[in-house]
């Protein structure tokens, strides 16, 4: 019942000759999305930004926002900037809910998430 | 509205990850015959789903040969909703998230869902079967509340 969750990692422009990791999920967001939340966030670039790309998620549960949580932690740890877009507006009221917020600015499209990270 | 002349919906779900889905599906459907708007839906969908993963995970602690139940009532203007599970229940609601303490490891990064029923919802409260034989959720949502 489970879908799998995808990943896929891009280097995109950030408009202003800097570079953007963005990686891009799809599937489910659940308890059994460990290894493509967290195993590739471990394989990019700590240097630059990261997106994360939600517009083809459409299932989110409290464990995979965890997750989400656990990724914010690393992040923090090597003082990288993350970002998300592509959230219904149910599920940025819920990451707003949470907490999310406060770590990671929450954008309505790629295109504007780019240009503010 | 729909009428459905007193008699709730009943299903039971194997206690395996992936399958509140089907529970949330259901409940998504009879919301929308009463005429929920779509964001109340969602609303009750990820309420149900936290509330049937608490019960797939720790009522019934993943044990396949256990179900979990589900019963939804829809009454004139709320929809009360029980999820029923084999276990003791809990003794104490835990406390709201701190992110500041989860981004920085000093809480348990899981542990949200109660949370999230709680203010997903109209009303939740967690009960023990008197009789023992196990304990359920039950929510209430409205259908006349503010939208956020």
């Amino acid at each position: 019942m489970q879908t799998e969750t995808k990943a896929n990692v891009d280097q995109i422009s950030d408009g202003n000759g800097g570079l953007v990791t963005v990686l891009r999920f799809s599937g489910d967001i659940s308890s059994s999305s460990h290894d493509a939340l967290l195993g590739t966030y471990t394989t990019v670039s700590k240097s630059q930004p990261v997106l994360l790309d939600f517009s083809k998620v459409e299932y989110i549960n409290s464990s995979g926002i965890a997750l989400v949580i656990q990724m914010l932690m690393e992040a923090n740890k090597n003082g990288q900037k993350i970002a998300a877009f592509g959230l219904t507006p149910h599920f940025q009221k819920v990451f707003t809910m949470v907490g999310i917020t406060k770590y990671a600015s929450l954008y309505p499209d790629e295109a504007t998430a780019r240009t503010s990270i | 509205m729909v009428n459905l002349n007193g008699k709730p919906v009943e299903l039971r779900v194997p206690s395996r990850m992936g399958y509140e889905k089907v529970a949330m599906g259901t409940a998504a459907s009879v919301a929308k015959l009463m005429g929920f708007p779509d964001d109340r839906i969602e609303d009750l969908k990820t309420a149900i789903a936290e509330a049937c993963i608490n019960a797939i995970e720790h009522g019934n602690q993943l044990n396949e040969n256990l179900c979990v139940g589900v019963t939804l009532s829809a009454h004139d203007d709320t929809l009360e909703v029980k999820v029923l599970d084999d276990g003791n229940g809990i003794s104490k609601l835990p406390s709201k998230p701190d992110i500041d303490r989860k981004v920085h490891g000093e809480e348990d990064p899981r542990g949200m869902g109660m949370f999230l029923i709680q203010s997903l919802v109209d009303e939740a409260e967690w009960v023990k079967d008197s009789k023992g034989t196990g304990s359920y959720v039950r929510l209430v949502i409205r259908l006349d509340k503010e939208t956020d």
